[in-house]
């Protein structure tokens, strides 16, 4: 299981604001260790978000995601309150989910 | 992940993603955006990428807002965000021109999702940031010249 993500979700009106910062190395494949090795691609190749038993982002990434992804988007229908969960996957199979309850 | 890599080990011939829909495990736009996907994160230029997604010759719209810095102090964060106007938004790609793969990342809009999305991307010089948005199944883009002091791919 992946490092925690942290989630700021904050209703603004009808819409859910939503924030969230990743911890992951979003390794492009393309960069030389200090000894000299090319560092091996390791990066989140897709995000979900879920709530209310509904998908409400779904995201396919690459390696120019800069590290320590800070993602944000907004949707409708949720209130405070409500759960949101949010998913990555990353191309070595590692996984995370992580869930914020809507204040 | 494990239902596909269960599923694809059961399918002799024939289309994956074909038999993925039949089962019932994949809707038709999922699949497309599977297939299309990742052919198009492979793809090194802007038009490799647009073709790969299924984009032709995408309109300029100035319904779609890209906001991003005029100069990127540091190319390995540079925040990037888009809000789509056009009615019937699905989804929102960004492209970074002058990266070794152009095409950074695929959003989907699921309805009552707001058409707006907010991202920090690798540059690895100057160049042009390309937001494209497909709407009612056809494309247009927006684009920003950000200039790049530190090219952040560490390449």
């Amino acid at each position: 299981m992946g490092n925690p993500m942290r989630i700021r979700a904050r209703m603004s009106g009808d819409v859910v604001n939503v924030k969230v910062l990743m911890n992951h190395v979003m390794e492009t494949g393309q960069r030389k260790g200090a000894d000299g090795a090319i560092v091996p691609a390791h990066f989140i190749t897709k995000v979900t978000a879920q709530c209310n038993g509904k998908t409400v982002l779904e995201a396919h990434w690459g390696p120019s995601i800069s590290k320590n992804p800070l993602l944000g988007f907004r949707f409708r229908g949720a209130a405070a309150g409500d759960t949101l969960s949010i998913t990555w996957v990353d191309n070595k199979q590692d996984s995370r989910t992580d869930e914020a309850v809507i204040g | 992940m494990q239902h596909r890599r269960k599923f694809l080990r059961h399918v002799g011939e024939g289309g994956v993603l074909a038999a993925l829909v039949s089962a019932g495990l994949l809707t038709i736009p999922q699949a497309w955006a599977a297939d299309h996907s990742q052919a198009a994160f492979d793809a090194k230029t802007v038009e490799d990428a647009f073709r790969a997604l299924g984009a032709n010759a995408p309109a300029v719209s100035d319904a779609i807002e890209l906001t991003a810095p005029t100069i990127a102090e540091n190319g390995a964060v540079v925040p990037i965000k888009v809000n789509s106007a056009i009615p019937g938004t699905e989804s929102i790609a960004l492209l970074v021109e002058e990266n070794p793969y152009a095409l950074a990342m695929v959003t989907t809009i699921p309805e009552g999702t707001e058409p707006y999305v907010s991202s920090r991307v690798k540059m690895q010089k100057t160049s042009r940031v390309i937001a494209l948005v497909r709407a009612k199944g056809e494309y247009f883009m927006a684009t920003r010249d950000v200039k790049v002091t530190l090219g952040g791919c560490g390449g």
